[in-house]
């Protein structure tokens, strides 16, 4: 079993989401995720200030294997993308949850997680999907 | 070895300089180049030897059993390609007027005719010149359908998730909203999440039957008429064609348009070697909008028919009249068969798919689904492996190479995780799918036994384990030639 923290909110689509301090959202793609895909080649990343809807696709991560959309599990809009990936995408490899990060949201509301899932509910998920 | 490598100065084959003198002074100053081309400077043994060599290096269909899911990687009949060659088709111009080709315009007026029949469309266009022109001609025929109808609404294509890349990518280059949606666990498509997906947003679906997952859609009739009933339409993704050819027509089960992958289902060459042609069928709704050129014929003889007579086409993809080699070659393929041939081709392409399927599960692979009949091709997870050995799908793959087979694809159908689409077809021996067999078990010993041997295959080709993560994060795409700037 892939590692999983305890203190993010997940998606059945393989996102994560970290509160932070600010209020802002850390947005990316959990170490299942990497799993599957592999090695990442590409990493496209939205424009800073566009909007976003919750469930439709705002980056794309692709490996030797496959490309796959990334989905914004809420509302709101991109403060910031993590312009690292441009040249080093085998950040997201290396460090899922940390210096892997896709994407920075400023949430239309705050604190709402309705839908989402906890640590224990994606381990779930990820055990029944086999 | 590049060609540069044989390159030494002052060499030349002198038997193939052209004769005579080519002055340039009627060219604009501003296009001339300053300084010759880096070409090499060899013997014209030495670029007989290089290529040759280059060609033995080769996985090809001609030297290798080539089972590449979902591409139909079948022999490709040396009597097409005589056929195709013959001097009138080779220098016929692209401009000469209708009446001195009128024996080309037969083979492609005929051509149109067959395929109209084995697809139950009502008219043929053999203007696309690959499967994805083929699929952006049906969905920008499908839009020019419902704007014509003054039916401004409909922003959405649906695509099961099981589909083909070229699917999404088509749909989006047409201008339409993807909106994808599941496949069950027996691998037909999620019927209750079609009815949620569908509505008046919904232009149309893009389907392959059988599925990527190579298993005949079960539901399709009922598919069909869930979109229908919202106005929406179906596209047909021909890529599968061969195992249904002269058995059910697309026509039948309620498609609206469709593309023929000629290259594949019709034996022409391709994979490297195309190019491709993605011939596309239309119903009654979707015929006006068909691309041009169209081939028809009447008293005075054949004739191409252009914007004047078929006002409502989507247009022209290219400048003439569609990839004319591979069309002949796809005509002569299919005379050679005859209907009754077309029907074998599709008994013993599921008849070698359903008998690899069962000997590789009998050897000890895991079928992706063990419970439906595999069609052309059929999945095989090598999951288990993954976790057990480390040994991936790729790993199996490539040590594959080692034993004289090319690779079945790979990683796809995303859906199915460690996956190797197999693909026979109706052109291979029983003898060659034992051997096969043979080799996939002596490999999966391996993996048990040993997995870190095949980590490193393959271990006999020109090149072993190529670096496919740098290969992609740091292209090397230009070559330079000696001695110049970086």
């Amino acid at each position: 079993m892939s590692d999983i923290p305890t203190d993010l909110h997940y998606t059945e689509t393989h996102e994560w989401l970290r509160e932070e301090d600010d209020g802002s959202l850390l947005l990316g793609v959990t170490a299942h995720a990497v799993e599957l895909l592999g090695d990442l080649v590409y990493v496209e990343l939205p424009e800073p200030e566009s909007e976003l809807s919750g469930g439709e696709a705002c980056a794309v991560v692709e490996s030797t294997k496959a490309a796959s959309d990334v989905y914004s599990p809420v509302n709101g809009v991109v403060e910031a993308v993590n312009e690292a990936l441009n040249d080093s995408p085998e950040l997201v490899n290396q460090d899922p949850y940390g210096a892997g990060w896709l994407v920075r949201i400023r949430p239309a509301t705050t604190g709402s997680f309705d839908g989402l899932l906890d640590a224990g509910q994606y381990a779930n998920h990820i055990e029944s999907a086999g | 070895m590049l060609i540069y490598a044989h390159s030494r100065p002052g060499r030349l084959a002198w038997a193939q300089v052209p004769a005579g003198d080519f002055p340039v002074d009627d060219l604009p100053a501003v296009l001339l180049r300053g300084d010759p081309p880096a070409l090499p400077e060899v013997s014209e043994l030495d670029v007989v030897r290089h290529y040759t060599r280059l060609s033995q290096q080769n996985f090809s269909i001609d030297t290798h059993f080539y089972p590449l899911g979902s591409c139909t990687m079948k022999y490709n009949p040396r009597g097409a390609n005589t056929l195709a060659m013959l001097p009138g088709f080779l220098a016929r111009h692209p401009l000469a007027p209708d009446a001195t080709g009128q024996g080309m315009l037969s083979c492609l007026y005929e051509l149109q005719g067959i395929l109209q029949s084995v697809s139950g469309m009502q008219a043929v266009s053999l203007a696309p010149m690959a499967g994805a022109q083929g699929e952006f001609s049906g969905v920008a025929m499908i839009r020019a359908y419902h704007l014509a109808r003054g039916d401004f609404g409909r922003s959405e294509i649906i695509v099961p998730d099981a589909a083909h890349g070229t699917n999404p990518a088509t749909a989006a280059m047409c201008g339409y909203r993807v909106r994808e949606i599941r496949t069950d666990a027996d691998g037909d498509v999620d019927i209750e999440a079609l009815k949620q997906a569908v509505g008046p947003q919904t232009a149309g679906i893009m389907l392959t039957n059988p599925s990527t997952l190579g298993i005949f859609e079960r539901h399709i009739a009922q598919i069909a008429e869930i979109v229908h009933a919202v106005g929406g339409l179906l596209y047909y993704d021909g890529a599968n064609m061969n195992a249904i050819l002269g058995k059910v027509r697309p026509g039948a089960m309620g498609f609206d348009v469709m593309h023929f992958n000629l290259h594949k289902t019709f034996s022409t060459p391709h994979g490297g070697g195309g190019p491709g042609a993605g011939a596309i069928g239309a119903g009654p709704r979707l015929e006006p909008f068909l691309p041009l050129p169209l081939v028809v014929r009447d008293e005075s003889g054949f004739h191409l028919q252009g914007e004047r007579e078929r006002p409502r086409s989507i247009g022209r993809l290219s400048a003439f009249n569609g990839n004319l080699g591979v069309l002949l070659r796809a005509y002569v393929y299919i005379r050679l068969l005859g209907g009754e041939g077309m029907n074998r081709v599709a008994d013993y392409a599921t008849l070698n798919a359903a008998y690899l399927a069962k000997r590789l599960a009998a050897v000890g692979f895991e079928l992706a689904f063990p419970r439906r009949r595999a069609s052309h091709e059929f999945i095989v997870t090598l999951r288990r492996l993954a976790k057990e050995r480390g040994v991936s799908a790729m790993d199996v793959a490539k040590r594959l190479l080692d034993y004289g087979f090319h690779a079945p694809t790979t990683y796809f159908p995303a859906l199915v995780p460690e996956c190797l689409l197999i693909e026979p077809t109706e052109t291979e021996a029983k003898e060659t799918l034992d051997a096969f067999v043979e080799a996939m078990a002596a490999i999966l010993a391996e993996a048990e036994q040993d997995p870190q041997k095949l980590k490193g295959a393959p271990y006999t080709t020109p090149v072993s384990r190529l670096d496919e993560v740098r290969a992609a994060r740091k292209p090397d795409l230009a070559w330079k030639p000696p001695g110049s700037e970086a």
